[in-house]
């Protein structure tokens, strides 16, 4: 037994090295990425199968596959895939944002979704549409980014004083979360009735109108960003103990942070771009994703893999579960409000 | 300056203001190699501040921090985060942290996104954790240790880094006597082992027994340095803090050790088990 077998980790894990290369990985995150993978692709299949026109699992996969053609074919890959394929690459980024907030806050309540992030992205897009009058994909997801950088910004400095520590930067975060609300429901009433129908139903959060047109640059969008977040991760694991320290580790920890807010904005407001502002993924992905790999404070990997999942099956319920077809939104901020309060209850007993 | 000793870090001419306030003026003060350096002083004089200094966290208003002879701030953070190790005074742990997995954070500066877990880091991490005795606690969680097993780990995580110097600030602040005596034997054997140890401390008997080069700071300025019999007298002791005492030898290890006569401008006269 040589020494370095008395070092216990707290899992099992499995440890990689070749030539210019090493990783230690924990077994318990390679079966949980694996488990949550098999499940996203169960629901996208159900989702793509389920509907007005049913169809077959066989049929679904032939048609993925190119085997079907005639209907089958038009019901999955026109209709349907758009959609799945949004409720997937949307639930990736909510859950990574949400858990590249909570790391840099270092509470499970530091989330987009809370703490104004998503509420200025859509403050951004409406500002856009309804007094600007810009319409297209682009212009709207860089007003999505803009409005929810300058809420970044705002909630930044109205939380500063010798610093920013990260209660506070929740409590103001949720302050401005009201106003945004207001000011965002006003730019609402000054539109034209056409507009804010529009405005208001996708700004419940909903995957109806995606097409192929919006699921392309999206995901090259996010494609990129998480790739960022990747190559961001090692100095954000170094800042979870505070900057002194991250600093005296090598970090360069103002840099650093900039980067993971402007990431972590511009993958929140992507979505808010798109679909409108889906809440409470962002909040409770990287939580769930934690107690399931039981790692120590939040990873975006697994966190996004559990957004993933909790979009995809909040989309079914949505479309499926009540005789009525639901944005998607709702969904998410019914059961993400029941979450919200648990933690709500814990964080108070916990301070 | 008796000893051109070499020295791996000091501030040159160094002003060091905190929230706007000079705290320190224009400071000349080196760390000699393979020394474990005592700062001592008073409360607010100055002691961690200048530690931020020499740790880089602090960037002087004027005036230089060299490590090696280069200024401190030229050089690449993770340049100096391989040269110097800090312990702070509070740390804060991610929540449900391991110990292992901790004391393997302090590899930071030695990886990269390709190597994240190399036969070095891994040899590192075993050696820090063996010089620290904490390899039994390695799976235990952070948050549920004691003061001074949690205060060990955290050493180990700054043991892991591989620095040549170790900056630590008050680090024997918030445990019991028994635990103290035991973090400053570590350092012992770890000054013996090469590192050079500049520590904060604020009891004075223990800088004297375990020192080799003392720095008493008074008011932001330097008001004595060098080996403890010299530093460590009680006219120092009533200049710098205002203490009347006497300054006897140790017992054990035959340092100086301060025994104060009273409160400052108040001397002690009765004790309880002598008065009738």
């Amino acid at each position: 037994m040589t020494a370095a077998d008395e070092i216990r980790f707290e899992r099992p894990q499995a440890v990689l090295r070749r030539r210019g290369f090493s990783a230690r990985i924990s077994r318990r995150a390679v079966i949980v990425f694996g488990m949550l993978s098999i499940l996203a692709i169960v629901l996208m299949v159900a989702s793509l199968a389920i509907g007005d026109f049913a169809l077959s699992i066989a049929q679904v996969v032939g048609a993925l596959l190119g085997g079907e053609t005639g209907m089958a074919h038009t019901v999955v890959i026109e209709w349907r895939l758009p959609r799945v394929l949004a409720a997937a690459i949307f639930g990736l980024a909510l859950g990574a944002s949400g858990a590249l907030f909570q790391s840099l806050t270092r509470n499970p309540l530091g989330s987009p979704d809370i703490i104004g992030f998503d509420a200025g992205a859509y403050t951004g897009v409406l500002i856009a549409t309804l007094v600007v009058h810009a319409s297209g994909v682009y212009s709207t997801t860089f007003a999505a980014i803009a409005g929810g950088l300058a809420t970044a910004a705002a909630v930044y400095l109205f939380a500063y004083r010798r610093g920013v520590q990260g209660f506070r930067l929740i409590v103001v975060g949720i302050g401005v979360t009201a106003m945004l609300g207001s000011l965002n429901t006003w730019l609402l009433l000054r539109a034209s009735s056409e507009e804010a129908i529009d405005a208001s139903y996708w700004g419940a959060g909903s995957l109806a109108n995606v097409d192929y047109s919006h699921v392309t640059p999206a995901a090259a969008i996010i494609a990129v960003l998480l790739i960022a977040l990747a190559s961001l991760q090692r100095g954000a694991r170094a800042l979870e103990f505070g900057d002194d320290a991250a600093r005296q580790l090598g970090v360069s920890v103002e840099r650093t942070r900039l980067l993971l807010v402007i990431v972590g904005v511009a993958l929140s407001a992507t979505v808010t771009a798109f679909a409108g502002p889906i809440a409470f993924i962002a909040l409770s992905a990287p939580q769930i994703a934690r107690s399931l790999t039981r790692s120590a404070g939040v990873s975006p990997g697994a966190a996004a893999m559990t957004g993933c999942v909790l979009l995809l099956a909040a989309d079914v319920v949505a479309q499926h579960a009540l005789p009525i077809t639901l944005p998607v939104g709702i969904v998410t901020v019914v059961l993400g409000g029941v979450y919200f309060v648990w933690l709500l209850i814990a964080e108070g007993r916990r301070s | 300056m008796t000893t051109p000793a070499f020295e791996p870090l000091r501030a040159s001419d160094a002003t060091l203001a905190y929230d706007g306030r000079v705290i320190s003026h224009q400071l000349d003060v080196g760390i000699p190699e393979a020394s474990f350096t005592v700062i001592v002083g008073p409360n607010a004089c100055g002691k961690s501040t200048l530690l931020r200094g020499l740790a880089r966290l602090l960037r002087p208003r004027s005036g230089q921090v060299l490590l090696y002879g280069r200024d401190i701030h030229s050089l690449h953070t993770k340049e100096v985060a391989r040269r110097v190790g800090l312990l702070p005074q509070t740390s804060i742990a991610p929540d449900g942290i391991t110990v292992a997995d901790l004391v393997t954070r302090g590899r930071h500066p030695h990886q990269s996104a390709f190597q994240q877990w190399s036969k070095a880091d891994e040899a590192a991490v075993v050696a820090a954790m063996e010089a620290t005795q904490v390899a039994a606690l390695s799976d235990r969680r952070v948050d549920e240790l004691s003061g001074g097993q949690r205060q060990r780990v955290w050493v180990a995580m700054a043991l892991a880094q591989e620095t040549g110097l170790l900056l630590l600030d008050e680090p024997t602040t918030f445990l019991d006597i028994a635990y103290q005596y035991e973090l400053l034997e570590l350092f012992r054997r770890l000054n013996e082992g090469g590192r050079t140890i500049v520590a904060v401390l604020h009891d004075l008997n223990q800088a004297s027994r375990y020192a080799s080069h003392v720095i008493a700071m008074s008011e932001g300025r330097i008001a004595a340095e060098g080996p403890p019999t010299d530093v460590i007298t009680a006219d120092l002791v009533n200049d710098v803090f205002g203490l009347p005492a006497h300054v006897f030898p140790d017992p054990v290890s035959g340092t100086p050790l301060v025994v104060p006569l009273g409160a400052p401008g108040e001397v002690f006269r009765d004790h309880p088990s002598t008065t009738s």
